[in-house]
């Protein structure tokens, strides 16, 4: 196709969706006006018959708790495909990875950055444990609490503690929280088949709208994604980080 | 027009003005920088539409996750070509 064909091809199938935007803009409710029922509804029944103050978090946990799921198992087969990945690589080198420039050292670890993001990881971790825990209270839950807690490990990282980072983080332990997590939201489903009428069935006790343990399964499928996501992203960095971590401990001797 | 209503107008223009400024980057080093600064005003975004649930994700998944992933990323596959 010729230069000016594709320009022409381009040019019609552009105009044709900015029509197509247009016309379906023009078409949704006005800005702030929402009226579909199933918003409403959740507004006006959630609190009382999930007892979990964010409605963010019943709709995820609890009506569409199924979907939460698939979401989970989405996150897990991705950090499997890329340890995976990476781990197959590192065979094929057989060979640890060679330092190219021995002559020059890394630079020197500030201070202030190391002082501070040592400082910055236990307030990290107990924050990450925080919105955890109060996913069902306040905006927050187990994806974003477990990313925070993650982050706890990787400040060490740029702290300049390497060898700390490795005693922090070896690969067994990280497995088994990230897999007991994938497994245990599996488990709590099936607790709603034991105790209620079906997979995912928020059947234990709810408790008082506002406690810190209240709404069922909802905190505890926050507990068990918060671990999965945790223990997934770091095991995910891990992998990535590995290399450089093996060159720049050498160097450091 | 009320005050909430100019804040979302203004955020909006913002995030459009760094996404196209993400396009603009070339160099994917820089890139993950830029790519960065989009995903936290993202999630101011969000937070001033009153979505602090989503907020929360785009600051961990947008402004931190991506960019790392995509710095270490390139680390890998300059590290390897070299």
């Amino acid at each position: 196709m010729t230069s000016r064909g594709r320009r022409g091809l381009f040019l019609t199938g552009a105009a044709g969706l900015a029509l197509l935007l247009l016309w379906g803009t023009a078409g949704l409710p006005d800005f702030g006006d929402y009226q579909h029922l199933y918003g409403l509804t959740l507004n006006a029944e959630s609190v009382a018959a999930t007892r979990a103050t964010n409605a963010v978090a019943a709709v995820t946990f609890d009506y569409r708790g199924f979907d939460t799921l698939g979401e989970e198992f989405i996150l897990f087969a991705a950090v499997l495909g890329t340890a995976l990945l990476l781990r197959a690589q590192r065979e094929e080198e057989e060979e640890p990875p060679e330092d190219m420039a021995p002559d020059r050292r890394p630079p020197h670890d500030s201070d202030a950055v190391r002082e501070l993001c040592l400082g910055l990881v236990a307030p990290i971790f107990l924050f990450g444990v925080y919105i955890v825990v109060h996913g069902h209270l306040s905006p927050g839950g187990g994806f974003q609490g477990g990313v925070v807690l993650a982050t706890a490990p990787l400040l060490m990282y740029i702290g300049g503690e390497y060898r700390g980072l490795r005693t922090v983080t070896p690969e067994a332990p990280l497995e088994l929280v990230k897999g007991a997590g994938t497994g245990g939201y599996v488990l709590i489903g099936l607790s709603g088949l034991w105790f209620g009428t079906s997979f995912l069935d928020n059947a234990l006790p709810r408790g008082n709208a506002g406690d810190v343990i209240s709404s069922g399964t909802i905190l505890a499928l926050n507990l068990a994604v918060g671990m999965a996501v945790a223990g997934g992203l770091v095991l995910l960095l891990t992998e990535f980080l590995e290399q450089t971590l093996v060159l720049r401990s050498r160097s450091r001797k | 027009m009320d005050a909430t209503a100019i804040l979302q107008a203004f955020v909006l223009l913002l995030v459009a003005a760094t996404a196209t400024g993400v396009i603009l980057t070339r160099d994917p080093l820089a890139q993950a920088i830029t790519v960065s600064f989009f995903g936290l005003l993202l999630a101011i975004a969000f937070l001033a539409f009153q979505a602090p649930d989503v907020a929360l994700s785009a600051i961990a998944v947008g402004a931190v996750a991506l960019p790392l992933m995509i710095l270490l990323a390139l680390a890998k596959i300059r590290g390897g070509a070299e």
